[in-house]
């Protein structure tokens, strides 16, 4: 396969930061959509939210700064933003689970054609995983984007007809954002929108084991 | 008024038999009813089934239990990534896990607290957690059946509590414990400040009273290990 640049995962986060409208509520995931915050365009405000009970979520806490009663999902120290709430976790989850998220931006091992995700558990692993949040998101956003590299280390195809790994959610998935494609799942199939610079349609479609639409004109990835 | 507070971490699980169930409150360190999973600890109690949304930070949390040989049976959303001890006897099948999706596993603890039997959910349809549930559609959409969680106590972290036992909480220390209280037969708090009924506003109450059964005064031990 060509050994070209691809996109590195802070620009992946930056690619698909310019996929939230203004004014949406959003969750991130773990992973490359947790960079994500980092990357919002100054022109538009979102209002993060994060499945342990907190709405307007603020940046990181710089060191001298951190409250640990105070956390994101993935344990790191945050701070709010004017107008943010906190509320137990049931309802924390009504938000994810009631179609109350605008955005929900996950990691994934594995999207398939009709929008299947896997991103929980690796098929043998010794370890049993965890779903934590993922399915509920999964089940309930109004918009779901998964960012996660196009291929594996070993350079096999993430974007699949079916899933192998074990999924977290069916027909679930909207757009794919990786580092060398932006991907929307259409009744008719996977729609490539955008195309990383420097790579052709044909060299993708050799790492993406599913066909790849190609509808119209493929504009380049905007990420600067 | 009879007061609902007790003299002693000690004394709050001094009746905890082996084969408890137990929720334990908590999520990425916030929450966590540290002190009274230490005094569990000294007491000994054994065959537990922990619900709790995770199985401990290397000794922290939960991992002090695993540590142990306390816990028999976990049902948990996210066993994490350093719950070391878990992972030792899970591999040594010492543990047995019940895996639930998060918010579900919210749902099938408020279910057991308000009396439901249950509920459908599209959440983890075709997905392992599916596997021998009951399925059917609702307004065109694939669901399974989820059935309540009870327990016969919960271990609560809470900010403040009166003697009465309203409760509130810190920042996003919140999480599951509000939930847990509700659900559990016994809900056990321990709460950095006891202050006179009264002096928390009716308004600023998160966990009514009525959830509540014992409350006893934290010993400032943020890590369990």
């Amino acid at each position: 396969m060509p050994d070209k640049p691809r996109l590195t995962r802070e620009q992946i986060a930056r690619r698909a930061a310019f996929e939230l409208p203004d004014g949406a509520y959003v969750n991130l995931g773990w992973g490359i959509p947790n960079l994500i915050a980092d990357h919002v365009p100054k022109n538009i405000e979102v209002y993060f939210h994060s499945e342990n009970g907190i709405l307007g979520m603020g940046r990181r806490a710089r060191p001298g700064e951190e409250d640990f009663d105070l956390v994101d999902a993935m344990k790191v120290p945050v701070t709010l933003m004017p107008g943010a709430s906190f509320f137990h976790q049931a309802d924390a989850h009504l938000m994810t689970r009631g179609g109350h998220i605008d955005v929900a931006v996950l990691g994934g091992f594995q999207v398939s054609e009709k929008g299947d995700l896997a991103n929980w558990k690796i098929p043998g692993a010794k370890n049993p995983g965890g779903i934590g949040g993922a399915m509920d998101i999964a089940a309930g956003a109004k918009r779901l984007i998964v960012c996660m590299e196009h291929t594996t280390k070993e350079g096999a195809p993430k974007i699949v007809r079916q899933c192998t790994y074990p999924l977290t959610g069916l027909g679930c998935v909207d757009t794919i954002v990786t580092d060398l494609a932006v991907i929307d799942v259409k009744p008719e199939g996977l729609v490539l929108r955008e195309i990383a610079p420097g790579w052709s349609i044909e060299e993708l479609r050799k790492l993406t084991g599913a066909p790849l639409l190609a509808l119209g004109p493929v504009p380049e990835m905007q990420f600067v | 008024m009879r007061s609902k507070v007790y003299s002693s971490l000690d004394s709050a699980v001094a009746d905890i038999r082996d084969g408890a169930r137990i929720m334990f409150g908590g999520f990425g360190g916030a929450g966590f009813p540290n002190n009274l999973i230490q005094a569990l600890s000294s007491k000994g109690t054994k065959e537990i089934t922990a619900i709790s949304n995770n199985c401990g930070t290397r000794d922290g949390e939960l991992g002090l239990l695993f540590k142990n040989g306390q816990i028999r049976h976990v049902i948990a959303a996210f066993p994490g990534p350093h719950s070391y001890y878990f992972q030792d006897q899970f591999a040594a099948q010492k543990v047995t896990l019940e895996l639930v999706p998060q918010g579900i596993l919210c749902e099938r603890m408020r279910a057991a607290a308000a009396g439901l039997q249950g509920f459908y959910t599209t959440v983890g349809v075709g997905t392992e957690v599916a596997a021998g549930k009951e399925e059917r559609v609702i307004e065109g959409k694939r669901c399974i059946l989820e059935m309540p969680i009870h327990a016969d106590y919960a271990f609560i972290k809470a900010e403040k509590a009166d003697e009465l036992g309203n409760l509130t909480y810190r920042l996003a220390a919140r999480n599951f414990n509000p939930i847990m209280a509700m659900a559990a037969t016994t809900a056990i708090v321990e709460v950095d400040e006891i202050v006179p009924v009264g002096s928390i506003k009716p308004e600023h109450v998160v966990t009514p009273a009525i959830f509540v059964h014992r409350v006893v005064q934290a010993k400032g031990v943020r890590y369990a290990g």
